[in-house]
């Protein structure tokens, strides 16, 4: 039996950001298989974000390939990757990951709007958001209030559930509880990882908390697979 | 939904956001009540003379007789001989002639002595007749017949006496002959409304003991003796004139214009009211420009708005773009902004102007007799509407290639 195809595949990737920084990321080899629980480890600024923003293509390198999904990202036009993000790539950032205008239903529906797929997979979306965001012990009291509205704690669930809407084969989360207190983060890993082994779906989060370490399948550190290197200005 | 959004993230801002639609609401009101007042007056304008194929009046320019002849506006520097005035009235090709005798005034309106003939020519509004809302025509010498913003503004009904004033804004009053109001016109948007018609022959009694402006010394003429008096006027300021065919217009007024006995002017209504566009052509146009310059500082205090909000906003780009959304979309959803902003804009300045209109209707009758009409929104107004809207779209162009380019390079990460 041979093994799945892995849902992300970097090979002699670099990059290097625009503008005066000059900072630059390389990675040589690095993969994550489906429903795979994957934490990267890394000082603050180096480079954790810039790798996400590369897989979720927002950004292109300009070496080597980013595979997600089996689709090598630099061979999509600029439109066709944020079409592809929307459709396989539910992304859950550190804070301030929801329109604070929006109620906590048009947060979550969102990624909808630029999925059509990922859209058709879902029967009825308000119910879809109402069940998530019970399964993450958010009451459904809240779907119709403002996001701004809501606790930090509770806007990261509501994170969590926008990521998982329509089941897209990977999450990435970029530090989503460090701004949470301690006994908060664990109560959301609890309920995330229910959810995403529930879903099928492979997880990559990067944090520089160590303390995560023990609920993952893997953990790899950010100096182990990458070479970061800031030029002097 | 992404309409909803874009709606809710306005609401979220709505201070600034309110300043900005306020600001384009009352350009817009502005532009638009210009306009109607313009029209309003143009058409006013127009209105006040119908039928009358030919002014009468000393040598002058044509505008400068058309005004005080008609509009009560400005005086004559020189009147018409009655000689002369009975040469044209007696030429085959006069059909009708209505003499019109102007400079004595009664309080702030002013008194204009004529003959029967003129209710019966005079016409208003493509060929209305004056009507009476009370009362009758002038039959005694002392009698007056006011127009309707005359019986208003001072209170007068049928049978009340008037005192009438020598010369304009004087207090030197012809208080010897009072005189009595037989009948009130119906209202008609004219310089009618504002004046006190006497007869001719009035005009001449009140004049009786007078001599260039100053009363002759003695006692007053007693009025019994005045009615005994041949009251034939020397001379009158103007004369409207119809002509027995059209085709004769012109030769008619060739005839007058070369009048051998004294320099007397005859003009076309019509083409009179065309010069004067043509003067008052500039400062509209410039008032017409400076109302348009408003509209566009406040589109362009809209991009600024939007331009100042991009910075705090990255965030909520960051989001869309994480969600799947292209730089096209972000660059979309604040043109999306822009016209929604603009299109609030335009509907609240429709709204203000109408508010306007019906606060300043009366008050713009009342102080210049300008009748402006509230109508529905017409097509031109529509397109003013429409070109706002649009003109917000492409100001705020700028900022949303801005934020085009911000997406872009900013990706997921907000770098700060
Ligand atoms: N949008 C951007 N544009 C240019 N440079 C950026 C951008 N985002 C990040 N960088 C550069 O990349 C470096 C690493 O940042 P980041 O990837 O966010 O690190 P981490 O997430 O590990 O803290 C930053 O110090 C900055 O110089
Ligand atoms: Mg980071």
């Amino acid at each position: 039996m041979t093994a799945p195809d892995p849902i992300l595949q970097l090979g002699k990737v670099r990059f290097r950001w625009s503008g005066r920084a000059g900072f630059s990321v390389a990675v040589d080899q690095f993969t994550v298989k489906p429903q795979e629980k994957v934490l990267l480890l890394g000082e603050s600024g180096s480079g954790k974000s810039t790798l996400l923003s590369l897989i979720c293509g927002t950004v292109l390198a300009q070496e080597g390939t980013v595979n997600v999904a089996g689709t090598n990202l630099a061979t999509l036009s600029g439109g066709q990757r944020d079409r592809f993000r929307a459709e396989t790539i539910g992304v859950i950032f550190q804070q301030f990951n929801l329109l604070p205008f929006g109620s906590v239903t048009d947060n979550i529906l969102l990624p909808l709007q630029f999925a059509p797929q990922r859209r058709k997979r879902v029967d009825a979306p308000n119910e879809e958001a109402k069940r998530l965001c019970e399964q993450l012990g958010l009451p459904s009291s809240l779907l119709t209030e403002r996001a701004a509205t809501l606790s930090v704690g509770q806007q990261q669930r509501v994170a969590v559930a926008r990521a998982l809407i329509g089941d897209p084969p990977l999450i990435l989360a970029d530090e989503p509880t460090s701004s949470l207190d301690a006994g908060s983060q664990a109560n959301f890993l609890d309920l995330m990882f229910k959810q995403v082994d529930a879903n099928g779906v492979a997880v990559m989060m990067v944090s520089h908390d160590p303390r995560l370490a023990d609920r993952f399948d893997r953990v790899i550190e950010m100096k182990d697979i990458a070479r970061s290197e800031r030029e002097p200005a | 939904m992404i309409l909803r959004l874009s709606f809710a993230s306005l609401m979220a801002r709505a201070l600034t956001v309110s300043m900005t639609i306020l600001a384009i609401a009352l350009s817009v009101a502005l532009y638009l009540g210009v306009e109607k007042i313009r029209t309003g007056a143009k058409a006013s304008f127009a209105d006040t003379i119908s039928g009358t194929d030919l002014i009468v009046g000393a040598r002058s320019g044509s505008v400068q007789l058309l005004l005080y002849s008609v509009f009560r506006i400005g005086n004559a520097t020189n009147n018409v001989t009655w000689q002369s005035y009975q040469g044209i009235a007696a030429r085959k090709d006069v059909d009708w002639i209505v003499p019109i005798s102007l400079g004595d005034s009664h309080r702030q309106f002013r008194v204009m002595g004529t003959s029967p003939a003129f209710f019966e020519h005079y016409k208003y509004r493509q060929g209305r007749s004056l009507a009476f809302e009370q009362g009758e025509p002038l039959s005694d010498l002392f009698d007056t017949v006011i127009g309707a913003d005359v019986a208003k503004t001072l209170g007068y009904s049928v049978g009340d006496p008037i005192v009438v004033a020598h010369g304009l804004a004087s207090f030197a009053e012809h208080k010897d002959q009072p005189f009595r109001v037989s009948g009130i016109l119906e209202k008609t948007g004219t310089p009618v409304d504002r004046t006190v018609i006497v007869s001719l022959e009035g005009i001449e009694a009140i004049h009786v003991d007078w001599q260039s402006g100053a009363q002759k010394p003695g006692d007053p003429t007693p009025v019994e003796k005045v009615r005994q008096m041949d009251l034939k006027p020397k001379a009158i300021t103007a004369a409207l004139v119809g002509v027995s065919s059209p085709l004769k217009t012109f030769s008619l007024q060739r005839a007058i214009n070369e009048y051998a006995q004294e320099p007397l002017l005859a003009i076309l209504p019509g083409v009179a009211l065309q010069e004067l566009w043509g003067i008052v052509g500039i400062a509209e146009t410039a008032l017409l420009a400076v109302s348009v310059m408003v509209i566009v500082t406040a589109l362009i205090g809209m991009m600024a708005t939007i331009f100042s909000s991009l910075n705090e906003r990255r965030r909520e780009m960051a989001i869309y773009r994480a969600m799947g959304a292209k730089p096209s979309t972000i660059f979309g959803l604040l043109i999306l902004e822009a016209i929604l902003m603009g299109a609030i804009g335009a509907v609240l300045g429709l709204l203000f102007l109408y508010i306007g209109l019906f606060v300043s209707q009366p008050i713009l009758d009342a102080a210049f007799g300008l009748w402006v009409p509230i109508d529905a929104p017409s097509l031109r107004e529509a397109i003013v509407l429409v070109a706002v809207i649009a003109a917000s779209a492409i100001v705020s162009l700028v900022p949303a290639l801005r934020a085009y380019q911000l997406s872009l390079a900013d990706g997921m990460t907000v770098k700060t």
